[in-house]
């Protein structure tokens, strides 16, 4: 180990976690292979060892012989200040490696607000922020995840970013860039070729330009890049690799625990979501497949609980199939099992009750809306009667915590939707007198507001954002409406909502602000021990970034938006339908009584449909 | 159900960064990955029942842990340590696993040894004033206790020392005092910082070699 950080180690917080060094870790011999791949994930280590697709990507990268792929996360503030007093730079946690002598940089970028980490790394890693100013093939740096669906404010910093889901685009990708550097071409000929896979997006091959009202009048490509880049996906999840002996931190993290994936895509269509439009198609897969994938990994890692993941658990056709499979292993080896994201529309009192043999928990509901006008505007399926049920069920059997999840500033929302949030926490309350079987043990309703934020590729994503008054109007209005001592009303402020939405709606013209926030000392700003409104709003100023532009302002139908030409499948039609529906108050079916040919399904191979 | 057993192991390298409470879930994992069922104990909030002897602070190394634990089967005992390893993160190794015949308790004396690093000043020198440190009667230092900052004379949790200078290092080998009362090697570092900063070095690390009893007898 490098002696400067033996040095540092004891003196920082919870050092295992930059050390490396754990069980299925991936260790190759430097010298057989062609090309080192950093695999950073811009924030923590306890939130990126926690992440699905990092591990994912993390193994099917390293199935290439050719290649070495290792991880990299950005250090808490203390190791971050001992770092640099030492001249420690960015470096690999497998080999120790600084990150400065790797071939490849790729970033998996989940959120907005791990944009500064993002420069960050590069900076602590010794590399120039910008594409431009980087003119040889290595290193290359590339970003995938949820941030790629608008790549534009960090269109600036990255050779090129891939769109949907990376199993076999990434592969593809470095594989090229293996040929490039055996080939010896230059990152102009690499970024040519590699705008021909499909998901690959290299923004230097579009020019954008505006008009005068600041909006895009024209989003050009050369070099034959695609004017559309499709999002890539599999088809069939069953067939696509899986790791099983995923690498078991030594130290805590945030999700210690095997993840199973049940499906990619959720049925639904909440008008707010963008998850739910941009991982559409739906597909699942098969039980015995997710069966045989849990126990392999829970005796590969000696785990002591599974989780289910998805959008939307409940979803899952074969749940009982499933668990079934699932408890018959867990059970009898106290392994426990738990389903994160349960509806409260078909929350089935069968699982919830097998599950109480092995793990009891609270009750989540993400209600979102104050009233059934404004759920139904939303397009979210929950229903007063649906919650109450849930509860009441729950509450029989000795549960007696609620959690409530809304949001406020959805269009088209009231004062009296507002109202109808307290409203329903008191039902709860009253459900819970009727049906609770031991009234000593007291009831914990909490309720949460997050501010509403537009998101890009979604039903909602011409939408304005409320101002940071209004939304503390409504907090103020609901919090004097909350009077029952059992419920806890909790609200996020919407600073950081506001930053988002200025984050995900905006176009290359917002790159300059992201840097110039690092550059004011801006790092993991996912954290509100770091976070800093005012710089952001300072940076937004001194880079011309206009905030109303991009948060408050209501954009046309037949206005280009930024992220246009990235196509996630979802066409922009189907998304204006569902808008217009919004403002008419209607629901859209649910995908699994009537497909509502969102497009999403062009992108499906080999025959297969969506959602079979 | 197995009696109770005895693990004796090295945790070195990246391994000692590694801490007492993250260890013990690390352990609890590498037994179900190696296929091995520890015992837990019964109640609401059960959990496995290792014990692991005397904690390792966070950056020292040693070649001498003891765990005690409880397995729902009779394993064969000598392919334990070779599968049991192979299911540890990189650092941890298994040495050997028995059925213990003494109690924890009788452990009495820690044989450790130490690296004191000195970037600017001359090893030799500082050897011969570190032994002459050492060779004192009393060395009264200000550490936390459980009633606040008081008062303590480590002299007597340390048996011997020796001090060989190195390059640009002394290394240390010292018999200091595991139990009743427990000596962190640390506190040798922390002593000079204390009393004689001319003589602190840069930086210390520690590695416990190992075990014996009240009588200095390797014990096991
Ligand atoms: S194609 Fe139809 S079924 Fe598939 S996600 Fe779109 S709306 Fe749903």
């Amino acid at each position: 180990m490098d002696k400067r950080l033996e040095r540092i180690l004891p003196r920082v917080q919870k050092p295992a976690r930059y050390t490396g060094g754990e069980y299925n870790q991936i260790i190759k011999d430097k010298e057989q292979v062609e090309l080192r791949l950093a695999f950073c994930f811009p924030d923590t280590y306890e939130i990126g060892m926690s992440n699905l697709g990092m591990s994912i990507l993390y193994h099917t990268m390293n199935s290439l012989p050719f290649l070495w792929c290792e991880r990299v996360y950005a250090p808490w503030g203390d190791m971050y200040e001992e770092m640099k007093k030492a001249g420690i730079p960015l470096y690999a946690l497998e080999s120790g490696d600084p990150v400065s002598q790797f071939d490849s940089l790729a970033f998996s970028i989940g959120y907005e607000m791990a944009y500064t980490t993002v420069l960050d790394m590069l900076d602590m890693a010794g590399i120039p922020l910008r594409s431009a100013d980087r003119p040889g093939l290595l290193p290359l740096i590339w970003a995938g995840g949820t941030a790629a669906v608008n790549a534009e404010p960090m269109a600036p910093f990255m050779d090129l970013f891939v769109v949907g889901e990376g199993e076999e685009v990434d592969n593809e990708v470095m594989t090229l860039l293996r040929d490039a550097k055996r080939g010896g071409w230059s990152k102009q000929e690499f970024l040519v070729k590699a705008a021909q896979i499909q998901g690959v997006y290299v923004p230097s091959l579009y020019e954008v330009q505006y008009h005068e009202d600041g909006t895009i009048a024209a989003v050009t490509p050369r070099d034959g890049a695609p004017a559309r880049v499709t999002k890539r996906i599999i088809s069939d999840l069953d067939k696509v690799p899986f790791p099983t002996a995923p690498i078991v931190p030594s130290t805590e993290v945030v999700h210690d625990r095997v993840s199973l994936e049940l499906f990619r895509g959720c049925p639904r269509g909440c008008r707010f979501c963008q998850a739910g439009h941009v991982y559409r198609p739906l597909r699942a897969k098969k039980p015995e497949t997710l069966i045989r994938q849990g126990i392999e990994s829970l005796e590969n890692t000696g785990h002591e609980d599974v989780t289910l993941l998805s959008l939307s658990t409940s979803d899952y056709r074969q749940l009982p199939a499933l668990c079934d499979g699932l408890l018959e292993y867990c059970e009898p080896r106290s392994i426990g099992l738990s389903l994160p994201s349960l509806r409260a529309d078909n929350f089935s009192m069968e699982i919830m009750q097998r599950l109480q043999k092995v793990r009891k928990s609270g009750l989540t509901f993400a209600v979102e809306g104050g009233s059934q006008r404004l759920r139904d505007a939303v397009n979210k399926n929950v229903t007063e009667e649906d919650v109450l049920h849930t509860c009441s069920i729950a509450f029989a059997g000795g549960w007696n915590t609620v959690k409530l999840y809304y949001m406020l500033g959805l269009p088209t929302e009231t004062d009296e939707d507002i109202l109808g949030i307290a409203e329903m926490a008191n039902q709860i309350l009253h459900c819970w007198r009727v049906n609770a079987k031991n009234k000593n043990r007291g009831v914990k309703i909490t309720v949460s507001t997050s501010c509403f934020i537009p998101k890009p590729q979604s039903p909602f994503q011409w939408e304005a954002q409320i101002s940071l008054e209004e939304y503390l109007r409504r907090v103020n209005l609901l919090r004097s409406a909350i009077t029952a001592r059992n419920v806890t009303y909790n609200w996020h402020d919407a600073e950081t909502s506001l930053i988002e939405a200025v984050l995900s709606k905006g176009d290359r013209r917002v790159a300059d602000a992201i840097e110039e926030v690092w550059r004011q000392g801006g790092r993991l700003d996912a954290w509100t021990d770091y976070f800093s409104f005012q710089r952001w709003m300072d940076a937004f100023k001194t880079c011309g970034v206009d905030v109303d532009f991009y948060a408050h302002r209501e954009a046309g139908k037949d206005e280009i938006l930024p992220w246009d030409h990235i196509d996630v499948g979802v066409r922009k039609a189907h998304l204006w339908h569902e808008r217009e529906m919004c403002y008419k108050s209607k629901l859209s079916p649910d995908c699994r009584h009537q497909c509502s040919a969102c497009g999403a399904a062009k992108l499906l191979e080999g025959g297969i449909k969506c959602d079979e | 159900m197995s009696e109770k057993l005895r693990l004796r192991f090295e945790k070195t390298g990246r391994a000692v960064y590694i801490s007492h409470l993250d260890l013990m879930h690390t352990m609890q994992r590498a037994f179900n990955r190696a296929g091995y069922r520890l015992k837990y104990s019964e109640g609401f909030n059960p959990h496995p029942q290792i014990a692991i002897a005397l904690p390792l602070s966070v950056g020292a190394a040693s070649r001498c842990e003891i765990m005690d634990f409880k397995l729902l089967e009779d394993p064969d005992l000598a392919e334990l340590p070779a599968r049991l390893t192979a299911a540890m993160p990189e650092g941890v190794r298994v040495l050997e696993a028995y059925e213990p015949s003494r109690k924890v308790a009788e452990l009495k004396w820690l044989r450790v040894e130490g690296l004191f690093e000195y970037d600017e000043r001359d090893a030799g020198e500082m050897a011969a004033a570190l032994a002459d440190f050492f060779r004192q009667e009393q060395i009264v230092i200000t550490k936390k206790t459980k009633r606040g900052m008081g008062e303590t004379d480590i002299r007597p949790a340390i048996r011997e020392s020796l001090f060989t200078p190195g390059d640009k290092l002394v290394n240390i080998t010292a018999t200091i005092s595991a139990q009743e009362p427990t000596l962190n090697p640390e506190l040798l570092a922390e002593a000079l910082r204390q009393l004689r900063p001319e003589l602190a070095p840069d930086f210390a690390k520690f590695t416990r070699l190992e075990t014996y009893d009240a009588e200095m007898e390797i014990y096991r």
